[in-house]
């Protein structure tokens, strides 16, 4: 019942934004974010944005997670 | 943003299955347990089980919302269903959860109005549509689902929209963590913790788990890689001897969560001790409309409700407990299976009776 999914905000007017899903659009409510722009990623929940997804966070995991399989890092050196 | 699907690569998840074996190798043998129903269901359908070694063993745990929804309430709302001014929205997972004697599928098919909704904020819509009937929502889930449906309570509140009204039977999870950990029949080496809980409520919240109970717990986002990461962070923090919380889904939690939606639960919902189905009751556990709201809670309505019955031989609580599984339950697949469940374990998709059903041989 958590599942949230990775949409990103095509439009919005006050608390009501827009957001595409694989092409589809959908209604979704922002009252529970501050400072949403047009082009970010949010985790939908039950129609709500429930946080707001952080891009460099989501490189730096990723950054992590390919260095032990370039060898470059071995798990327990973070 | 690309990084998303990247999140799926196989090669990867290859390498984090290689390094969580190595890791684990001469470490004894390791539970950990994943709190989350959702994660239940993704790592049993991405395959994760059959990637861990030996020595690791993946339990499931009590974060099943619909699962650990007391038999009571369901009661309730299908006594509730059956009063003609009213109609009953529901998220889609309790429509087939068994209640004593009926379920709120069932009573459907009688013809009570019973609707299924993505947001609560649709029954709201339909509340204000049909202002002859009383619309109750049923109001179910951990803290990732319960400001979603205290902002439809504020808004029927500041719109005045009487005849919208919430059985709320929300639960916390920091509290079950925390008589899961007290409980005697259960050693575990470590938490997958909740993705999207955590999102609302932040990392620091689970101090406690780290520094009372000494053990290792790690966030954990929902892709393949998310899990695994986590669960190599807790091979490493069992071979270093050390408990932490760790996040490893830190592009969606922040150490203090959403203060936003954490406000908005405070201002429409306050604490109290709550039964859990097959666990018992929990004390601070649970919330329940603020009297300020009264006027929207449908615990309010009066209307009688059968002597619940739990179904002979389910054994979900100790499922839930994470002390069975659900090999060990006489009924599984010879008599209980998704074509006819009978306990909640096997009516959710992530209940862990389900998860086995579909997935394991
Ligand atoms: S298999 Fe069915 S009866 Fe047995 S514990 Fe699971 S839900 Fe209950």
């Amino acid at each position: 019942m958590c599942l949230g999914i990775p949409v990103k905000i095509i439009s919005r007017e006050d608390k009501e934004g827009i957001a595409e899903i694989g092409g589809v659009e959908r209604k979704v409510d922002l009252r529970l974010l501050e400072g949403v722009e047009i082009g970010d990623y949010v985790i939908m929940h039950a129609g709500f944005a429930i946080q707001k997804l952080d891009e460099k966070e989501a490189q730096e995991t990723l950054h992590l997670l390919q260095s032990y399989l370039d060898g470059s890092l071995t798990p327990g050196d973070y | 943003m690309k990084h998303i699907s990247e999140y799926y690569q196989k090669d990867i998840c290859g390498n984090l299955a290689g390094q969580i074996s190595s890791g684990a190798k001469n470490l004894g043998s390791l539970t950990f347990m994943e709190v989350c129903g959702t994660h239940t269901m993704s790592i049993f359908r991405n395959g994760i089980r059959d990637l861990m070694p030996g020595n690791i063993r993946l339990l499931s745990g009590p974060g099943c919302p619909v699962c650990v929804t007391p038999n009571r309430l369901i009661d309730q709302a299908i006594a509730l269903s059956r009063l003609p001014e009213i109609v009953i929205g529901t998220f889609g997972d309790m429509l087939r959860v068994p209640g004593s004697s009926s379920s709120l599928e069932k009573e459907r098919a009688r013809g009570a109005g019973i609707h299924t909704f993505y947001s609560p904020l649709d029954a709201l819509e339909l509340a204000k549509n049909y202002p002859q009937k009383t619309v109750v929502f049923i109001g179910i889930g951990f803290e990732t689902t319960t400001p979603t449906v205290a902002a439809a309570l504020m808004d029927a509140h500041q719109n005045r929209i009487h005849n919208f009204k919430v059985l709320a039977s929300h639960k916390l999870v920091t509290p079950a963590l925390k008589a899961l950990l007290e409980s005697p029949e259960l050693k575990l080496q470590g938490f997958l913790l909740p993705g999207h809980v955590s999102t609302i409520i932040g990392r620091k919240i689970y101090e406690f788990v780290a520094r009372d109970y000494h053990t290792p717990s790690a966030i954990a986002g929902f892709e393949p890689a998310d899990i695994l990461h986590a669960i190599l962070n807790l091979v490493e923090q069992n071979r270093d001897r050390t408990a932490r919380v760790d996040n490893c889904y830190k592009r969606s939690v922040k150490e203090d969560g959403n203060r936003i939606a954490l406000d908005l639960m405070d201002q429409v919902f306050e604490v109290c001790d709550a039964e859990w189905r097959g666990i018992g009751e929990i004390p601070a556990s649970g919330l329940r409309i603020r009297e300020e709201f009264s006027d929207h809670d449908a615990d309010g309505i009066e209307v009688f409700v059968e002597e619940t019955r739990e179904a002979d031989g389910c054994i979900c609580g100790e499922i839930l407990r994470g002390v069975k599984i659900p090999a060990d339950c006489p009924l599984f697949r010879k008599i209980c299976h998704p074509g006819n469940p009978i306990g909640p374990c096997m009516v959710s998709t992530e209940g862990t009776c389900a998860a086995y059903y579909k997935y394991s041989k």
